[in-house]
């Protein structure tokens, strides 16, 4: 069952940009979630729903948004092209900036959850034994909440590698650059070469049951362990 | 009964009766260049004959591929002659329904009024950034760009350059909102009523591409619907091809 040369291309480039996402949602996703779990501030309440919106927003409306923004005439691509970056759409990463925002809350609400499941009494123990707060975050916060953040991660991964529309929509289809495995399998099947599609599909759906069945494996076994 | 339930009871029922008398509606898959032409020629047949049009549009092979796979449409206005000679072939159009609605035109169009010179030499010029095309496998005019750049010399050079839109109405969009700096379209996107919209543009000579002969195919679905064949007639009609030149097509 071979796959062709730029079916391979496109697995390749669809990795890099969901490792790429995970990292960096990983980075802001997760300080992100800490200040909604902790504020007191009425920021909460709005800044919380604008991280949930990709999950209810079509691609088509971040899509078109995001080609308009990152555009010649938008705010963004004002300011990347100040800063000598040129314009985001149809580049490698503009689609990472793109998957961000749609994986979004992918990261934050597993890991908000598990932050807030987690309650304040570690955080009152640690104080009481004079930690400083970064190394009560890093030494008691993130251990704690390891199961949100590995749900998080893996959920932005596996989101990010599906993502359709918002790629079709600022990607611009660039074998190597932006045709990502969705993109790819569209193509196929658009000028019906279904066998290809199939190849590929298969692949996908491979992929993706292997990652929510691993996530299933890693909760079962972590309630396990706290029961 | 009580009173306002009257009044809409009434309403149903001269809907009911008015749409099994006259009104039919038929569904039209329409090639992303005549997106334009065919709102205004969807207002016309609604003005004359009280029918109506749905319309779905797409590139041709993807119109085609949902036609195979049983999209349920009456009339397709293919951006080709292939694709309506093929769905004869298939089996899924009426024998002999088909007739060619317009001939299109390429142009190299930009958003930015001083971009495109009249020979379009901008495509040489190192300045150039994006160039957008639709996808050749399925947008016939997409197909038509290839052949040009093909004859200019310039297809090695601009390869770097290119972004390929799903059909040539997204391939419109990538150039109107200035993420590519210039683009192959079909003329009737960038003209109304003859004249240039907005920015600037070069006609592809029709030396440098084969005649993109946009043909319609009547479908077997469509057996009976009033509406179909009052849209093909329409299509047709002096007044209606007079329209449709008005977008830069020939016939």
């Amino acid at each position: 069952m071979p796959l062709t040369a730029s079916d391979l291309q496109a697995i390749w480039l669809t990795l890099q940009v969901a490792t790429l996402t995970t990292v960096i949602l990983a980075l802001i996703g997760t300080p992100l979630a800490w200040w909604l779990a902790r504020t007191r501030s009425w920021l909460k309440t709005p800044l919380g729903t604008l991280v949930a919106l990709p999950i209810v927003l079509p691609p088509s409306v971040l899509g078109f948004y995001l080609l308009v923004a990152m555009g010649p005439n938008g705010p963004v691509g004002h300011w990347t092209a100040s800063w000598g970056l040129g314009y985001l759409p149809f580049t490698f990463p503009g689609l990472v900036v793109a998957s961000v925002f749609y994986s979004l809350p992918f990261m934050v609400q597993p890991v908000h959850n598990a932050m807030e499941a987690m309650g304040a009494r570690p955080l009152e123990v640690a104080a009481s034994l004079r930690a400083s707060r970064l190394d009560t975050f890093f030494s008691v916060v993130l251990p704690l909440c390891r199961p949100g953040l590995v749900t998080g991660a893996i959920m932005s991964f596996a989101h990010t590698v599906g993502e359709f529309g918002v790629v079709l929509m600022v990607g611009g289809n660039i074998p190597g650059v932006t045709r990502v495995v969705s993109v790819q399998i569209y193509d196929h099947v658009e000028a019906m070469e279904y066998g290809d599609a199939h190849r590929l599909a298969a692949v996908m759906l491979g992929f993706s049951f292997v990652c929510l069945l691993a996530l299933q494996l890693y909760n079962h076994r972590h309630k396990r362990r706290a029961a | 009964m009580p009173k306002p339930v009257r009044p809409l009871t009434a309403l149903l029922f001269s809907a009911l009766v008015h749409s099994a008398t006259q009104a039919a509606e038929a569904q039209v898959a329409v090639a992303a260049n005549f997106a334009e032409p065919i709102k205004a020629i969807a207002a016309v047949l609604e003005k004359t004959t009280g029918h109506t049009l749905k319309i779905t549009l797409g590139s041709t092979g993807k119109l085609y591929a949902q036609i195979r796979n049983g999209a349920p449409f009456d009339v397709l206005l293919a951006a080709d002659t292939k694709t309506p000679e093929a769905l004869e072939k298939d089996g899924l159009a009426q024998p002999g329904s088909r007739f060619t609605y317009a001939t299109g035109k390429l142009v190299l169009w930009s958003a930015d009024a001083s971009k495109v010179d009249a020979q379009g030499e901008v495509l040489k010029s190192a300045g150039l950034r994006k160039l957008a095309y639709a996808a050749p496998k399925v947008a016939p005019y997409g197909a038509a760009a290839v052949q040009a750049m093909d004859k200019l010399g310039l297809a090695a050079a601009l390869a770097p350059k290119l972004v390929q839109g799903e059909s040539i109405g997204q391939t419109f969009s990538f150039v109107y909102t200035g993420n590519a700096d210039v683009g192959f379209v079909a003329l009737s996107q960038v003209l109304e009523g003859g004249k240039l919209k907005s920015g600037s543009m070069w006609v592809v000579p029709q030396t440098l591409y084969s005649p993109i002969r946009q043909d319609a195919v009547v479908l077997k679905k469509a057996a009976g619907n009033e509406a179909a064949q009052a849209l093909v007639k329409l299509l047709q009609s002096p007044n209606i091809q007079d329209l449709i030149r008005s977008y830069g097509y020939g016939i």
